[in-house]
C-alpha cells in the first residue's frame, strides 16, 4: 500500500496547496512530489527541474532529516518537510 | 505622477505593463494618454522578465515568472490580470542525459495575426519554445534547441550576461508567419524563412570587440532587434557594438549609430521603432567606455531619435533630469505605442518609469520607487 504522509510546505509554496500542511502520497520522496503535483498542478517544476534535478534553493527533510535523493524511500507516518534555503545579494541581472 | 487604485474598463484604453524584480504592475493611461492609474504589484516578490499583452484580442496577458528561488514559469490572465493562471507545461527542455535547464523565460512574442494562440518565447539559457494554446502549454520550437551548430553559437551559461545568455528579440514577418527572427546574447541574429526547418546567421556588417573576428557568430551580442511594422523590409538593432539597420533583401548591417555625436557614441540596450515611419527610430545610449559602466552619459540621460534612419540623430532630454541621473535601461524597458503623435515609455533600473506623449520631445515621470525595472511593454485594450 502506497504510504500516506504530512507534508509541511514552505510558504512560497502556499500559493499551490492553500495550507502550510497537507498529506500526501508516495512510496518515494520523488513518487511524492508526483502525487502533490497530481494534487496542486504546477508545484513539482518550481521544485525540481526538467532533468530530474532538484532546484538549487529546495530542500527536502524526512523526519528531520535532509534528503537529497528523489529515489528515498517514504513510510507510512513519515514527516517530509519541504523548504526553502533562501538567500539574498546574488549576482544581478544585466540589460 | 500616476494614481493608484481602480479603473475603468473602456476599450481602447492605453495599457504600460512594467515588469521588475520584485513583481509586475500595470498602469492605464486615459485617451490623452496624462492620467495613468496603476495596479499592482502583481506577483510581489516574483522577478517578471517579460509581460505582454496580446494584440490579437486585447485582453491576454502572459507573464514570464520566477523567483530567486523557485523554479521558472509562466502565467496567464484572460482578464487584463484581475485573476492569473499558471502554465501547466512552462518552457522546458526535453530530459535527456547532459540536458538543459531553463533558468528562466526571458522574452515572450505573441505570434503573426493569422496564427490566434500561438506564441514563442526565449529563454536563458538560450532556447527557444512555441505555445500553440495562448500560453498554457510550451514546448520545444524548430529543432534549434538540440541542432549541434546552434548549441556551440549558444556557448554555455559562463558565455552570456551575468544573468545568463538569453535568446530574445522573436521577431515574426507580419507578411507571413514563417518568416521569423530571434536573436541572443551573444550569438547573432538568426532568420527562418521556412517556419524554423532551417535557420541561418544575419551578422554580415555587425562589429564585434576590437581584438575578436567579426565571422565567429558567437562573438556578435545583438541587444535588442526590431522590425519596422510600416515596412517589414526593415529592421533596426541595438548591438553591444553599435546601432545598426538593414534593408532586406540585403544581408548586410549598417552602422548608423556612426552618426551619433561622438562624445556619446552608440552603445545602449533598447531599440524602438516607430510604428508608421520606418524612418523613425529611438535608443537610449549608455556609457561604453573603459569598463562598460553603461549608465546615462556623465549621469545626464537622453534618448536620441531619428526621422531619416540613421542619419543624423536629435538628442530628446526635455524634461529629463539635468545632471546626477546614472540611469541604466534595459532593453525590454522602453517602448513605444502607436498613437499620433507616438507615445514612448522607458523605465529605469532605479525604479523610474518616464514617458513623453510627443515622440520624445518632452518627457515626465509617471512613476518612481518601484523596483528595478527589467521590461516596459504597451498594449491597447480589446
Amino acid at each position: 500500500m502506497t504510504p500516506t504522509v504530512m507534508v509541511l510546505i514552505a510558504s512560497p509554496l502556499r500559493s499551490y496547496t492553500g495550507a502550510d500542511e497537507v498529506e500526501a502520497t508516495g512510496a518515494s520522496l520523488g513518487a511524492l512530489l508526483q502525487d502533490l503535483d497530481r494534487r496542486y498542478p504546477g508545484i513539482r517544476f518550481r521544485m525540481v527541474d526538467e532533468q530530474d534535478q532538484l532546484r538549487r534553493h529546495m530542500r527536502f527533510f524526512v523526519n528531520g532529516e535532509i534528503v537529497k535523493d528523489l529515489s528515498y524511500p517514504l513510510r507510512a507516518g513519515d514527516e517530509v518537510g519541504i523548504v526553502q534555503a533562501l538567500s539574498g545579494g546574488e549576482r544581478s541581472a544585466l540589460p | 505622477m500616476a494614481k493608484s487604485g481602480k479603473a475603468k474598463k473602456p476599450a481602447n484604453d492605453k495599457l504600460l505593463l512594467v515588469a521588475t524584480r520584485k513583481g509586475a504592475w500595470i498602469y492605464r493611461g486615459d485617451a490623452a494618454r496624462k492620467q495613468w492609474r496603476s495596479s499592482g504589484p502583481h506577483f510581489l516578490g516574483h522577478i517578471i522578465h517579460h509581460m505582454m499583452l496580446d494584440p490579437r484580442d486585447g485582453r491576454t496577458l502572459l507573464a514570464a515568472a520566477s523567483t530567486g528561488h523557485l523554479g521558472p514559469t509562466i502565467y496567464r490572465s484572460t482578464d487584463l490580470g484581475k485573476s492569473w493562471k499558471e502554465a501547466t507545461q512552462p518552457p522546458a527542455f526535453k530530459k535527456r542525459e547532459g540536458g538543459r535547464t531553463v533558468r528562466h523565460t526571458f522574452w515572450l512574442t505573441p505570434a503573426h495575426g493569422n496564427e490566434p494562440n500561438v506564441w514563442y518565447a526565449g529563454t536563458s539559457p538560450q532556447g527557444l519554445f512555441r505555445s500553440e494554446d495562448g500560453g498554457v502549454t510550451w514546448n520545444e520550437f524548430s529543432g534549434l534547441n538540440d541542432d549541434k551548430q546552434y548549441r556551440e553559437w549558444m556557448g554555455s551559461e559562463q558565455d552570456g550576461t551575468p544573468n545568463g545568455p538569453m535568446l530574445h528579440s522573436i521577431i515574426i514577418d507580419p507578411r507571413d508567419p514563417k518568416h521569423m527572427y530571434f536573436a541572443m546574447s551573444g550569438g547573432g541574429v538568426h532568420e527562418t524563412l521556412d517556419g524554423g526547418r532551417h535557420w541561418a546567421p544575419l551578422i554580415e556588417g555587425m562589429e564585434v570587440v576590437a581584438g575578436f573576428d567579426a565571422k565567429t557568430v558567437s562573438f556578435h551580442d545583438p541587444h535588442c532587434v526590431r522590425l519596422c511594422p510600416s515596412n517589414p523590409d526593415r529592421l533596426y538593432q541595438q548591438n553591444h557594438c553599435g546601432i545598426y539597420r538593414l534593408d532586406r533583401p540585403g544581408k548586410v548591417w549598417k552602422r548608423i549609430g556612426k552618426a551619433m555625436p561622438a562624445t556619446v557614441g552608440d552603445v545602449g540596450f533598447p531599440m524602438v521603432v516607430h510604428p508608421r515611419d520606418d524612418n523613425a527610430c529611438w535608443v537610449l545610449p549608455m556609457d561604453g567606455q573603459t569598463v562598460w559602466p553603461r549608465t546615462s552619459l556623465d549621469g545626464k540621460p537622453a534618448v536620441y531619435g531619428t526621422g531619416n534612419g540613421g542619419k543624423g540623430w536629435t538628442r530628446l532630454d526635455a524634461g529629463l533630469p539635468r545632471r546626477e541621473a546614472w540611469w541604466t535601461v534595459k532593453r525590454q524597458a522602453f517602448a513605444a505605442d502607436a498613437g499620433a503623435p507616438v507615445g514612448l515609455y522607458f523605465g529605469t533600473t532605479s525604479g523610474e518609469l518616464w514617458a513623453s506623449r510627443n515622440e520624445g520631445k518632452a518627457w515626465s515621470c509617471i512613476a518612481r520607487h518601484l523596483p528595478e525595472i527589467y521590461a516596459v511593454e504597451t498594449g491597447i485594450v480589446g
